[in-house]
């Protein structure tokens, strides 16, 4: 699959006269487990309302599975999306819960919902108000995958959980993955538990696309450099991302290509997802990797 | 953790085949059972009395009303029964408010305050057939429910019909009468939904309905339907029989001189006596007629009803489909 599960070009979002997202272009291959990572306000959900058509777009445009206009039939269709909060109706059985969503779209595999509840032990009976957080979420994304989306987008799903239900969550997550060949584009400020499920990374930085890219490819791209402060400021092999300075050492953290040369009297050390994450986040001035490019559809 | 592969999708995209309209009416019904189930039992209720009291006036209305002027009709009927009736008339009145605060309001509203919007509106169906499904058979179902009221309550009400005691114009039972009582609840349902849409809380949408169905329908009654249609005068002592007498006032010499609410007539009365008419027990009505004031009322006549009702279930009828297309509207363009 060649396609593009989301694509943005110029996209921008205006509250007032605050901008919650603003130039973002972005285009996420399908078959990912994509990390939207960022800081509080950076513009996650924003992005994620862009690409279900809960939010219409201020600027620029926004499509999905391939050229989807968001919000059309074909997107909704396509698309499962899991708010934040996983609202549901509390009032509502779970049994119900099913019916309900059986009945507002035009797939639903209910085999597949009863039995992942039933391996989960979530009684069909309950009102879904009152099962406990982890329970809910995990019901929110049965009801989700029963659909049988071809993109699942999860806003900040893991942020209420206990670390149990979180790890639960995130291997239903990684599962539904295996055996379907679901994509999947999550935001996230856990970056723990993101290292472990995410394979492409997209970081936003007030309202900005600040890198994007298959994790494998981002962290082959950057090293941390160990050496004397007294040469920190001599590095020009490479753009710094970030730098943190200490009264004999100094770690730098660089972009560099896979078979550059370590500048001598420096040790390099490859860097993992969180790391490199945490150097951007602490760095929004921090340029932007290019990513893959679009394909026809952002002219 | 789970283990089962899924199906793969059915065949590919082309021209997707929405979800069928049929599949809301469930939807509808289990998210507002306990709303709907609530109003039912109550009219359910209320109709058993309708009825029960309904049978016994009838009966009375047979035995000792022929001729309705006599004393054993006031004994046995218009006296045992007035009372309920009012009290029925008022309680039908609030009807359409019930209906429009706790059925129409919170079905956006609620939606919007839990955040449960975020899951309905990205599913399958899409926001806009989901809003137009919902709304439509909800409103379809209140109406209905209305008009077999109006039914009942027509029959209710022949009795003091037949006897002569309610103008079909009355205030109490005009808009219980005929297709108005299913237009209000109606009108009452579509400022529910655009009252919940706009302030997107339930609770502050419910008051402001109960608040805005209250003054549409007093300025209604006291001030907009006696201007339907411009009402008749004449000048004999009292306007045909079971017309809705509207105002009236005095002329002399062809010129309007004062109207006959308020201090107009005794006014007139003291100048004409030059002081406190002490001594006369004349009838003032006699005391002008004979000074050259000529009494004028204005009246709608008992033939226009229907065409009344027309007017005013019509533009209800608009009005509701207008609230209602407006808060359709904002359901899609919304943004989260």
């Amino acid at each position: 699959m060649n396609t593009n599960i989301i694509e943005a070009s110029g996209l921008g979002k205006r509250y007032g006269s605050t901008w919650a997202l603003r130039e973002c272009t972005l285009a996420i291959p399908a078959g990912h487990v994509a990390a939207l990572v960022g800081p509080n306000g950076a513009g996650k959900t924003t992005l994620l309302n862009l690409a279900v058509g809960l939010a219409e777009p201020s600027a620029g445009r926004v499509s999905v599975l391939g050229g989807q206009p968001a919000g059309s039939p074909a997107a909704l269709d396509g698309i499962a999306f899991v708010a934040q909060d996983t609202p549901l109706y509390r009032n509502v059985s779970v049994a119900d819960m099913l019916h309900l969503t059986r009945n507002l779209n035009r797939h639903f595999d209910q085999h597949y919902a009863q039995t992942r509840l039933s391996e989960l032990g979530i009684p069909l009976k309950r009102k879904s108000g009152k099962l406990s957080g982890g329970q809910q979420a995990q019901l929110a994304l049965t009801l989700a995958l029963a659909r049988r989306p071809r993109l699942l987008i999860l806003d900040e799903p893991v942020a209420m959980l206990d670390p149990i239900a979180r790890h639960d969550f995130m291997a239903s997550v990684l599962t539904a993955v295996a055996d379907d060949g679901v994509s999947v584009l999550l935001s996230s400020h856990v970056l723990a538990e993101l290292e472990r499920v995410a394979d492409y990374l997209v970081l936003l930085s007030a309202g900005q696309v600040q890198i994007a890219g298959e994790v494998e490819d981002l962290l082959a791209g950057h090293r941390l450099l160990t050496g004397p402060t007294a040469q920190a400021d001599r590095y020009t092999a490479g753009p710094v991302v970030y730098t943190r300075r200490g009264d004999a050492q100094t770690h730098l953290l660089v972009r560099v290509a896979a078979d550059d040369p370590v500048p001598p009297g420096w040790e390099a050390h490859p860097v993992g997802m969180e790391e490199l994450a945490l150097a951007y986040l602490r760095e929004p001035g921090a340029g932007a990797l290019p990513g893959p490019s679009l394909s026809g559809v952002a002219r | 953790m789970t283990a089962q592969t899924m199906p793969t999708r059915p065949a590919g995209p082309g021209r997707l085949r929405p979800v069928p309209w049929r599949r809301m009416a469930w939807v509808n019904w289990r998210q507002h059972r306990v709303a709907l189930a609530g109003v039912a039992a109550f009219l359910g209720g209320f109709a058993v009395y309708l009825w029960l009291s309904g049978l016994q006036m009838h009966h009375a209305e047979a035995a000792y009303c022929h001729p309705a002027a006599s004393i054993s009709c006031a004994v046995n009927f218009t006296g045992p029964y007035s009372e309920s009736a009012i009290i029925v008339s008022i309680v039908l009145q609030a009807v359409p408010a019930l209906i429009g605060a706790f059925i129409g309001a919170p079905v956006l509203a609620r939606e919007l305050e839990t955040g449960t919007f975020r899951y309905t509106w990205t599913q399958g169906i899409g926001r806009l057939r989901w809003a137009l499904a919902k709304l439509v058979l909800l409103a379809v179902a209140v109406t209905a429910v209305a008009g077999a009221f109006t039914v009942l309550f027509a029959w209710y009400n022949q009795p003091w019909a037949a006897a002569g005691y309610v103008s079909p114009f009355s205030a109490r039972t005009f808009d219980l009468l005929g297709m108005v009582f299913a237009a209000w609840t109606l009108a009452a349902f579509a400022i529910g939904v655009l009252a919940g849409m706009l302030i997107r809380r339930a609770v502050p949408a419910i008051a402001t309905t109960l608040a805005a169905y209250a003054a549409l329908a007093f300025a209604t009654g006291l001030w907009l339907r006696e201007r339907y249609i411009s009402p008749l005068v004449t000048s004999s002592a009292s306007p045909p029989a079971s017309s809705w007498a509207i105002s009236g006032w005095y002329t002399k010499g062809g010129r309007f001189a004062f109207g006959d609410h308020g201090s107009g007539i005794a006014n007139t009365v003291r100048q004409i006596c030059g002081g406190p008419c002490h001594g006369t027990h004349q009838d003032p009505a006699q005391l002008l007629a004979q000074r050259g004031y000529t009494h004028w009322t204005s009246y709608q006549p008992a033939s226009r009803f229907w065409t009344f009702q027309w007017i005013e279930a019509g533009w209800l009828l608009a009005l509701s489909v207008l609230l209602i297309a407006v808060a359709i509207w904002l359901v899609r363009r919304r943004a989260a």
